[in-house]
């Protein structure tokens, strides 16, 4: 254990160096992160306004809120892994890592939690003025923020698990993008990012309490915002928990299936 | 040398499984609904030792599946077939105790962090492979001093040269002082003096840690410098396993006799086959037997300045290896 503190420890360091290579790039991506929620916060304030100041329990305040707070949330938990793995298949770098005597996940966490770590001050900076611009209204309830952590901690973890598995599939096809994509649509839709889970159609919305999608991104948001009582609390760790163990099971077992193809056709 | 056996393969395979189609539209269509596949025996049934400590040169041209053997022995292959163990262990299941004690650099890919300094690379290696504090120091300073690395450590590695990048590579790869290593060209695209360089680096890691090496090379120089014995391999299969001398004596029937006359104008044909005649030095091609014979005869009938005898460069016997496979 103190063996992998060390490495963590050490990957953290290197992605920093390397990242403080691209500061242009870290701009860029800034805007894009930002530019998004704010699209959506933009036309669901219009539509919440044009149908008598509130959607589906939603008035433009809180939608404000809801979209900030997603942007933060979201920051959190999201991960490129799913574009860089093609590449990595493709370029042999996999090869290298195979070699060492750690499991390659360990590198790709640390190097995610360290960019994070960077864009954390600017991401709360960009949640600032947005906060100045659309007026968010909150309704903070204490015990739902202590335990939004554990939430975001379960969000991130199982986001992280269930990409990293999807990602292997560049080991049984170069074409990825096609499910890079399906994946990105149901993430859009079914994970809260376009609008509140609370606003889709009913079954939707049952489809979505069940897949993984809802409990990565915005369970923690509707803890934050208060909008959840008890039970609804206890029983969305409860989903993180039992998709983590799920996702943990299904990346083992891709991963060994994944290395088996790697090395049969040709490293 | 202590004699002990550090690899050890037996009858060892690797069959590639390759999809083909005719080219055009029909077919595509066609291999949609029934895909042909070929299979392409890479490696076909070779079997070798290497005692600890050894190193040997891996030879055959491209695609006769030298570096496929390499990454069995690495264990980012699976074999199709046969047995490999290296220091005990099965490659293909990876254990860490077997990644922890070898180590495959390959001449043309990278490991290093492109856009950070060596040195941070060397840290994440460090820490990777667990290698104590002291250790580390002490193996740094000491790749650093083989290497000449001190002026590269702190530079990005994206501004290094192709051969300082090599140097780099290949300290980053022996950190944690493998005990069996793997080189597959490590001198490609470098420079003769690079070449020369690197030649010495390898010599002096073996010597001094008791590494076994087994290294490829398109360059015939590294192999003659660096290891007494070699592995020829060809389609798949293994054409000779023995001392380079041997090889050499084996495979070729002729030597090449240079002599320097004060007077060019003599005609040579009848001592051997001329193969070059510049500025006074003739160059003979006489059949091995009668090396002594034509040496004594030119001596004798010709105003001689200077005479040598020599093996044909190794290539040669290397590619009557090669030749004598297709008969």
């Amino acid at each position: 254990m103190r063996g992998l503190a060390g490495l963590y420890a050490q990957q953290f360091k290197t992605s920093l160096a390397s990242m403080f290579q691209y500061r242009a790039a870290l701009v860029i991506w800034l805007i894009g992160h930002v530019l998004d929620p704010v699209v959506y916060l933009a036309v669901w304030s219009a539509v919440s306004r044009s149908s008598g100041g509130s959607v589906g329990g939603f008035d433009a305040a809180q939608f404000a809120a809801y979209f900030i707070v997603l942007m933060l949330v979201n920051h959190v938990t999201y991960t490129w892994i799913m574009y860089e793995y093609e590449y990595r298949v493709r370029q042999g770098m996999l090869s290298f890592a195979l070699l060492r005597p750690v499991h390659p996940i360990h590198a790709d966490i640390a190097d995610n939690v360290s960019s994070k770590v960077i864009t954390l001050p600017l991401i709360i900076a960009a949640a600032a003025v947005l906060g100045l611009l659309f007026r968010p209204s909150f309704h903070l309830v204490p015990w739902a923020l202590a335990a939004s952590a554990p939430a975001l901690m379960l969000a991130f973890i199982v986001r992280f698990l269930m990409e990293w598995t999807l990602a292997l599939a560049a080991f049984w096809t170069t074409r990825v993008s096609a499910i890079n994509q399906t994946y990105f649509i149901a993430m859009l839709f079914l994970s809260g990012q376009m609008a509140p889970l609370s606003l889709l159609p009913p079954a939707l919305q049952k489809i979505a309490a069940v897949l993984p999608f809802r409990w990565t991104t915005s369970f923690p948001v509707e803890l934050i915002l208060g909008r959840l009582d008890y039970a609804a609390a206890l029983q969305g760790l409860g989903m993180q928990a039992a998709w983590l163990v799920l996702c943990l099971f299904l990346l083992r077992l891709t991963w060994r299936a994944g290395v088996r193809v790697y090395s049969a056709v040709g490293a | 040398m202590s004699g002990a056996t550090s690899i050890e393969v037996r009858d060892l395979r690797k069959t590639y499984v390759v999809s083909e189609r005719e080219p055009g539209a029909m077919a595509a269509l066609r291999s949609l609904v029934r895909r042909r596949t070929t299979e392409v025996p890479a490696v076909d049934g070779i079997s070798f030792d290497l005692v600890a400590g050894e190193i040997v040169g891996f030879l055959g041209p491209n695609g006769a599946g030298k570096t496929t053997t390499l990454k069995m022995l690495s264990g980012l292959l699976h074999p199709s077939g046969g047995e490999v163990t290296v220091l005990g262990h099965v490659p293909s299941r990876r254990e860490k105790a077997f990644l922890q004690q070898i180590t495959l650099v390959m001449g043309q890919r990278n490991q290093l962090v492109w856009d950070i300094p060596a040195a941070d690379s060397f840290e994440l290696n460090r820490a990777i492979y667990r290698i104590p504090i002291a250790d580390y120091r002490e193996t740094l300073d000491e790749l650093v001093a083989m290497l000449e690395l001190e002026p590269l450590l702190k530079k990005p590695v994206r501004t290094l040269s192709l051969g300082e990048r090599m140097k780099c590579e290949i300290a980053a790869a022996l950190l944690h002082r493998p005990r069996v290593v793997f080189l597959d060209e490590p001198t490609i695209g470098l420079d003769v003096t690079m070449q020369r360089r690197l030649r010495a680096f390898i010599a002096e890691y073996n010597r001094r840690y008791g590494a076994t090496v087994l290294l490829t090379s398109h360059y015939m120089a590294d192999v003659e410098a660096l290891c007494r014995r070699v592995l020829v391999i060809h389609h798949g299969r293994l054409l000779f396993d023995g001392e380079l001398s041997a090889l050499v004596q084996r495979f070729t029937t002729h030597k090449t006799i240079m002599v320097r006359l004060e007077d060019c104008t003599a005609d040579l044909r009848s001592y051997g086959e001329v193969i070059s005649c510049e500025e006074g030095l003739v160059t003979l091609r006489v059949p091995k037997a009668a090396t002594a014979r034509v040496t004594e005869r030119l001596l004798a009938d010709l105003p001689v300045i200077d005479l040598t005898v020599e093996d044909p460069p190794i290539e040669e016997a290397i590619e009557r290896v090669f030749a004598q496979e297709t008969l």
